[in-house]
């Protein structure tokens, strides 16, 4: 990853050194179906057919981007300050319930539509990024590990939504316990015509001005800096303090935003036992693309559909609903393994 | 091609203890050892000298286990032998001490020397420290077993290293540049230990470019340049030279002069024009710096009382008060680890101030922090380059503006403008010969004398007033020091106050106008360089002025 611009001093090494994971993830992934008794082929076509090929399920693919886009323009925020922000989920669950509860109240009270859905976006980014000022803090003045904490909080997080759900902001009408739903008509507006919301346009604008700030910018120079030698950033002058901080509330922010359009596009409520848990599942995503915005879309496109054509693949092939999963690993270890035999071959001598 | 050797070692009754036949080992680009043929005997210290990049640390890293070589073979106890990995290497006995200190900062010195040992054995602690006993008794030396290396000296650490070398009944010894981070004291103490150890039958490697001690501390000297094997100074006649019969020897086989002892085609910037005046600058040396400091006006920077908070580890300074003069330079001596970091960071502005007071050109600046005395002219090139002067993965162009992040002109309302970043770090390569393939290669993969181009390039720009140097030409090569004491002096010379921190005494009696002393926290005293500085220096250091 080079610092000024994202772009690798080699394109086409670059290139492969991402492709030859997918392939070897995909390969070695259709060898386990086959010894499980399944046809591979059988089971790419149907995540092909299911996620891209099929209009409906391409515009379900395109919209479950959307959320998966957010966090990871958070993550790359987080991780290239070297702070690894892995409290997504809870950041994600509390803003989503935030402005899942938020937004009928305020419509209720005769706030327009447009406001109504600008004002959530921006508390759930609001609660995103306070969930995460705790660990933020922590770091920042006492050098605690933010892998802990944030995991930690992620974990109340996540509890203290179920709860809010179940005592303060349920709706007295159902008899699961969610907040009250906001009405197709009042969620946010559909692209063209199709089930699109226009989330994506905002998710993609997120992720290019995320790349953009941390290659044309001192800020996002600055956070580099840090992210790579704080003991440099100390001595340059930087300060450490308050750049953890704001890169913190930037990634939990953005992670919180995510939480809100998923939910004031898509879902109209939030469930009490529901969790998406996409944090987690962006982090290797974010490191495929060596923290790259542009080359992010494109993951996140891939994982979209694999996400999306992957369920009912596995249902019709029979294999286990969450076999997807067993790919990402595979993915993840093959680009391991890639990324050490590199090294490990562009090693410099010491003359 | 290998001259002297001849004469010593024919009908020597002993096996070499490790020798190299035309080894060669090539890099992308460079060919890293061309056909050297070396011989390493017991109870001999084997002197390597060489400018960076002569192929020192690889001849080392081979015999260490690190790489193979690419061509020709490495005979131990006369029977070719593969290392294969640094284990096989130790298990050979070759014990290696590299350049850069490798310990476990967190653990103890004990903890340090059991690492290494058989996986599925428990750790043999009382055994171990049976082995420190009698080690410690061997070196002469006395460090605590349990204390934290973090706590150490960095002579205390590589005394450690050498320990660690040795733990294994080592036949030969390996020691990349050991000097490179000792004070003069250790250094006499490390010479100590060599010798004790080569009276034991102990094959030495010394790494080195100081040419004073290579004569004070070699048996025989082997001189590398550019890979190549370019001469060689057996015991018998080392004996017979004297210091600048050797100097001239030496400098001629490292430096290539028409001497004919090299047949090799001179490379690069070491092409012939311009050749003499470079052996004119390394033979006669000393900077002629003519002292003009107006102690009449006011003080550039001015010190009062200075006290830091004690740090882990640390000697933190205690009322230290000082002042100095735009165009001088004031070098400060003393043995590492009696302050000279938290002066030096206290005054940049990275470390707070616990008490006392920092005046520039009469602006009290001890409240603010390293962005505004930046703003100041306040300038500090750290020692530790990679660790914190350098971001070792980004590039030359974006270290060469690491302290500017944000400010015009590199910087409009935040935006960068790196067509201008790059093109000012052209034209900084240029001007200040740095040696990079490009301005967008990794800082980290340029070459220590290079990388110290770019602190200095960075810290000593035009709009400096106050520059505090740590150790600037600590670890740099013959060629390398000189152009950073020449770049300081010209600081100078163009009116900046220099506080020049080192453990070479004999540098900063070239560079300085006075020299200070720091002990245990204290400045000791500061002294006119004059005839006798030397003396009230070395006086000063060990406490004896200090009350």
């Amino acid at each position: 990853m080079s610092v000024e611009t994202g772009i690798h001093s080699g394109r086409s090494a670059a290139l492969l050194r991402v492709l030859i994971p997918v392939v070897m993830a995909l390969i070695v992934g259709g060898l386990i179906l086959t010894v499980l008794g399944k046809n591979p082929l059988d089971y790419y076509g149907y995540v092909l057919q299911r996620s891209l090929m099929r209009w409906g399920g391409a515009q379900e693919t395109l919209t479950r981007m959307a959320p998966l886009l957010l966090i990871a323009a958070g993550l790359i925020v987080a991780f290239r300050a070297g702070i690894w922000n892995l409290g997504g989920d809870g950041q994600f669950l509390l803003a989503a319930v935030a402005s899942a509860a938020l937004a009928p109240a305020l419509l209720s009270t005769h706030v327009p539509r447009a406001a109504t859905l600008i004002v959530c976006m921006l508390v759930g980014s609001l609660v995103g990024a306070l969930w995460s000022l705790l660990p933020a803090w922590l770091k920042a003045r006492h050098g605690v590990n933010e892998i802990i904490t944030t995991l930690m909080m992620s974990f109340l997080g996540t509890s203290l939504a179920n709860v809010l759900i179940k005592l303060v902001l349920n709706d007295p009408d159902t008899t699961v316990p969610q907040t009250r739903s906001l009405p197709v008509d009042d969620r946010l507006p559909r692209l063209f015509g199709t089930t699109i919301h226009c989330g994506l346009v905002l998710a993609i604008l997120a992720v290019i001005l995320v790349h953009l700030m941390m290659t044309r910018t001192a800020f996002g120079l600055k956070l580099q800096v840090l992210g790579a030698n704080r003991a440099a950033a100390v001595h340059a002058g930087l300060k450490v303090e308050r750049l953890t901080l704001l890169a913190f509330a930037l990634s939990a922010g953005l992670i919180g935003l995510g939480g809100a359009v998923e939910v004031l596009g898509v879902w109209g409520t939030v469930r009490a036992d529901w969790n998406p848990a996409l944090g987690l599942l962006v982090v290797p995503l974010v490191f495929l693309a060596r923290f790259n915005g542009y080359a992010v879309i494109g993951f996140t496109l891939f994982f979209s559909a694999l996400l999306v054509g992957g369920e009912s693949a596995a249902r019709r092939v029979g294999v286990p609903q969450h076999y997807v999963l067993v790919l990402v690993a595979l993915l993840l270890l093959f680009l391991a393994l890639v990324e050490y035999l590199d090294q490990t071959r562009r090693k410099p001598g010491t003359a | 091609m290998q001259v002297g050797q001849s004469a010593d070692s024919p009908g020597s009754p002993q096996v070499a203890v490790a020798a190299l036949r035309r080894v060669t080992k090539r890099f992308p680009g460079i060919v890293a050892l061309d056909q050297v043929s070396l011989e390493f005997h017991r109870g001999e210290i084997h002197v390597l000298l060489g400018e960076n990049g002569a192929g020192k640390s690889t001849l080392v890293s081979l015999l260490a286990g690190m790489q193979p070589p690419d061509e020709g073979e490495i005979l131990i106890g006369g029977v070719p032998a593969i290392i294969a990995s640094p284990r096989r290497s130790m298990d050979l006995g070759i014990g290696t001490v590299f350049q850069r200190v490798l310990l476990v900062p967190t653990l103890t010195v004990i903890e340090n020397l059991m690492l290494g040992g058989p996986w599925q054995k428990p750790l043999a602690r009382a055994a171990a420290l049976r082995r420190f006993e009698e080690l410690s008794g061997l070196l002469g030396i006395g460090i605590d077993a349990r204390a934290p290396v973090s706590g150490l000296s960095l002579g205390e650490q590589q005394q450690v290293e050498i320990m660690r070398a040795l733990w294994r009944d080592a036949k030969l010894l390996l020691l990349d540049e050991p000097t490179s981070m000792l004070t003069p004291q250790g250094v006499v103490d490390l010479g100590r230990m060599l010798r004790r150890l080569k009276e034991q039958g102990v094959a030495l490697i010394l790494v080195t470019h100081k040419l004073l001690e290579a004569y004070e501390f070699g048996d025989r000297i082997s001189v590398l340049r550019l890979g190549k094997f370019a001469g060689e100074i057996g015991p018998q006649r080392l004996q017979t030279m004297s210091d600048a019969q050797k100097t001239e020897t030496v400098i001629r086989m490292m430096f290539g002069a028409a001497a004919g002892t090299d047949a090799a085609p001179d490379r690069g910037r070491n092409s012939v024009e311009g050749h003499e005046q470079e052996l004119a600058i390394l033979l006669g040396r000393k900077l002629r710096r003519v002292h003009t400091v107006d102690r009449g006006r006011p003080a550039a920077l001015s010190v009062r009382a200075l006290v830091t908070a004690p740090d882990f580890a640390e000697t933190p300074l205690h009322e230290v008060s000082f002042e100095l003069w735009a165009g001088e330079i004031l070098g400060i001596a003393g043995v590492d680890g009696n302050g000279q970091k938290h002066l030096a960071e206290a005054l940049a502005g990275q470390r707070p101030s616990r008490r006392g007071r920092i005046e520039l050109q009469g602006v009290d600046i001890t409240r603010g922090r390293v962005p505004e005395r930046r703003q100041r002219g306040v300038r500090y090139v750290t020692d530790d380059r990679s660790g914190e002067g350098t971001v070792g993965t980004f590039s030359v162009a974006v270290n060469l503006v690491l302290k500017e992040i944000g400010a015009l002109p590199y910087w409009r309302h935040g935006i960068s403008d790196w067509p201008l970043i790059y093109q000012s770090a052209r034209e900084q390569i240029l001007r200040n010969d740095i040696r990079t393939p490009s301005e967008l290669t990794p800082v980290g993969k340029l070459s220590g004398g290079n990388v110290q181009k770019v602190l200095l390039a960075r810290e000593l720009d035009a709009q400096a007033n106050v520059a505090i140097l740590n150790k600037p030409t600590y670890g740099l090569d013959l060629h390398n020091q000189r152009l950073a004491l020449d770049r300081i002096a010209a600081a100078a010379a163009r009116g900046v106050a220099v506080i020049m921190i080192s453990t070479d005494l004999d540098e900063l009696l070239e560079i300085s106008d006075r020299i200070g002393v720091m002990f245990q926290g204290r400045l000791a005293g500061i002294v006119a360089n004059d005839d006798d500085a030397g003396n009230q220096i070395r006086r000063l250091m060990t406490g004896a002025g200090a009350s």
